[in-house]
């Protein structure tokens, strides 16, 4: 084995690295390799600290994503603690076997670089691979940046491998906007984040041969049904663990994670619903409005599966108008996002005005001005007290403006 | 005759599920869709016989796939030369063979792909395919004699 990991205690990491050094830290038995940008530098760095001695675990090299996650299924049924990363393309190959590791309960961690999906062919960041997976029973997180990154991909571990749990866990990272992007990082050390996650304790690995067991059977109308519902409840029921191995890390790190985050919430009137780094962005634009005196707030799901339905009604009840950002084009439909805000929030006496943009595709620039923009929208709404504009909008294209779902104005 | 329901139907389990009597609630089904394949411990079965083996209710030797089959393969005994093909070759171990001597089909298993009956080498053939309704005795009376080779 190589001399130990140096690490300072700030670096200054993008975050593909950051997400690499938490597999590392982690030490993950086994991880499947297929390259794709911009998730590319994980498994990459990761092969280079097996390479180089700083961790003794196996590289498996496989000929597609669907593989790469075959193979993590199969690695991990055997009783390894394993990852691997994924972005647009390669994550719609795998999403066949996504549905494989969470029906057999797996805890594989699953880094996704978010990234378009073709065509036109893009490698730019957009949501669009995240949505393809909303319900492939994997508990999914959401990073904001680099630190997070890290952060969250070690608590995806502790949370995923918990025997209440035997889930999957994806940690989502916008492409480019973090994967590349070089910023501070607070790490902890080898020792502090290796007993934080603990060594893996696997229930029914197949290399247990006094207790044979077949993963994946074949159920057809007999049993299918009863094991969803399981799968479902657990998923469901993942909440306590989450939430003890969030404040278990604040301990650690003194960086508090919440299943929802909210910023500038207490007393807002108009607020805005988004995911990734737009959070950041509608941060800085909220506080811009309240320089000018109107009373903006950012509402961000952290942990989006399972969806903390209570926890947005409680954040977004008191608010006049709700716009909720999707980076996906929705295809015919209202955006995912809007759709199960707009489900937590029709049940609440309030019933906030609510409306959804589009933005940012392909990896369309999403600035302050923007968010801005969108919270005067909001600000109208709210004086009126009626929705002003079409219900969906495309927000930063290009050409006259597009929107759809128009209501009846008073 | 060769006893055709000789498999182990006891310790299948599934006179306890018969009718949709006590079958478990989805809050008992193992998480994972895993299936424990044997009762207890299980490090000396690879020894044991099938039907010697307490397999678990879960496993799916209790669980019949017959309904998929529209054809099913008679096994003729007194043509048999006992020569193992159709047992090597059955993708779904459906033949049932102890001590190297056939003994039938598992028809709880077999999914009626005719494999068996493509590879059995005598004349005529030892195994042969039958509608999912005939009668054993009956299909065993229509075999066919023994086909002269043709000179060239
Ligand atoms: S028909 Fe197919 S499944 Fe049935 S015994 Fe023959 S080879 Fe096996
Ligand atoms: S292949 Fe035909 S002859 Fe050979 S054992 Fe099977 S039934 Fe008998």
């Amino acid at each position: 084995m190589a001399e130990k990991f140096d690490l300072q205690e700030r670096e200054v990491w993008d975050g593909n690295y950051a997400a690499s050094q938490a597999m590392r830290q982690a030490k993950v038995d086994v991880m499947a390799a297929y390259p794709i940008t911009p998730s590319t530098p994980i498994v990459e760095n990761y092969g280079a600290y097996v390479a180089n001695g700083y961790i003794d675990g196996e590289f498996v090299m496989v000929e597609s994503e669907h593989a790469a996650m075959s193979a993590c299924v199969g690695a991990s049924a055997a009783g390894g603690r394993v990852a691997t990363a994924t972005s647009s393309q390669g994550f719609a190959l795998m999403v066949e076997v996504l549905y494989q590791a969470s029906g057999m309960r797996l805890p594989i961690v699953l880094n996704v670089v978010n990234r378009a999906l073709a065509s036109p062919l893009n490698v730019r960041g957009d949501h669009a691979d995240m949505y393809l997976g909303l319900d492939a029973g994997w508990i999914q997180f959401g990073a904001f940046n680099a630190q997070e990154a890290y952060d969250l991909a070690l608590c995806a571990f502790k949370i995923g491998e918990n025997h209440d749990v035997r889930l999957p866990v994806m940690v989502h990272q916008d492409g480019f906007i973090t994967s590349h992007t070089a910023q501070n990082v607070y790490p902890l050390t080898d020792k502090v984040a290796y007993s934080f996650v603990g060594d893996i304790d696997p229930v029914d690995d197949m290399l247990d041969f006094s207790r044979p067991v077949t993963y994946g059977a074949q159920t057809e109308e007999d049993w299918h049904f009863e094991h969803k519902a399981k799968q479902h409840k657990a998923i469901i029921d993942s909440v306590p663990v989450i939430e003890e191995v969030f404040s278990e890390f604040e301990k650690i790190s003194g960086r508090k994670y919440k299943r929802v985050e909210s910023y500038m919430m207490e007393d807002a009137e108009v607020a805005i619903v988004a995911l990734g780094t737009t959070v950041e962005t509608s941060r800085v634009a909220a506080m811009k409005m309240r320089e000018q005196g109107i009373k903006a707030g950012v509402v961000a799901p952290r942990v989006f599966r399972p969806f903390p339905f209570n926890l947005i009604r409680e954040a977004l009840e008191n608010v006049k108008s709700v716009a909720v950002l999707d980076r996906s084009s929705p295809g015919g439909a209202m955006g995912a996002l809007f759709n199960e805000i707009s489900a937590a929030l029709y049940t609440t006496p309030k019933r906030p005005l609510v409306t959804n943009y589009i933005y940012g595709l392909g990896g369309r620039d999403f600035a302050v001005q923007d968010a801005i923009d969108i919270y005067h929208d909001q600000k109208a709404n709210a004086d009126v007290g009626h929705i002003t504009t079409d219900i969906q909008q495309f927000s930063g294209l290009r050409g006259p403006k597009l929107g759809f779902f128009q209501t009846k104005r008073s | 005759m060769q006893d055709l329901n000789l498999c182990a139907t006891e310790k299948r389990g599934l006179h306890k599920l018969e009718a949709g009597k006590n079958l478990i609630g989805w809050d008992e089904v193992v998480q994972g869709s895993v299936l424990t394949s044997f009762e207890g411990d299980a490090s000396s079965v690879a020894h044991l016989k099938q039907e010697e083996r307490d397999y678990s209710h879960f496993n799916s030797y209790t669980a019949t796939v017959a309904s998929w089959r529209v054809k099913k393969p008679v096994f003729n005994i007194d043509v048999c030369i006992d020569c193992q093909n159709c047992w090597v070759w059955c993708p779904d171990s459906s033949i049932i063979s102890r001590d190297k001597q056939m003994l039938g089909i598992d028809y709880d298993h077999c999914k009626g792909c005719e494999v068996c009956v493509e590879v059995c080498p005598t004349n005529p053939k030892s195994l042969l395919m039958f509608s999912e309704q005939e009668d054993l005795e009956n299909a065993l009376s229509q075999w066919p004699e023994k086909k002269k080779k043709e000179k060239k």
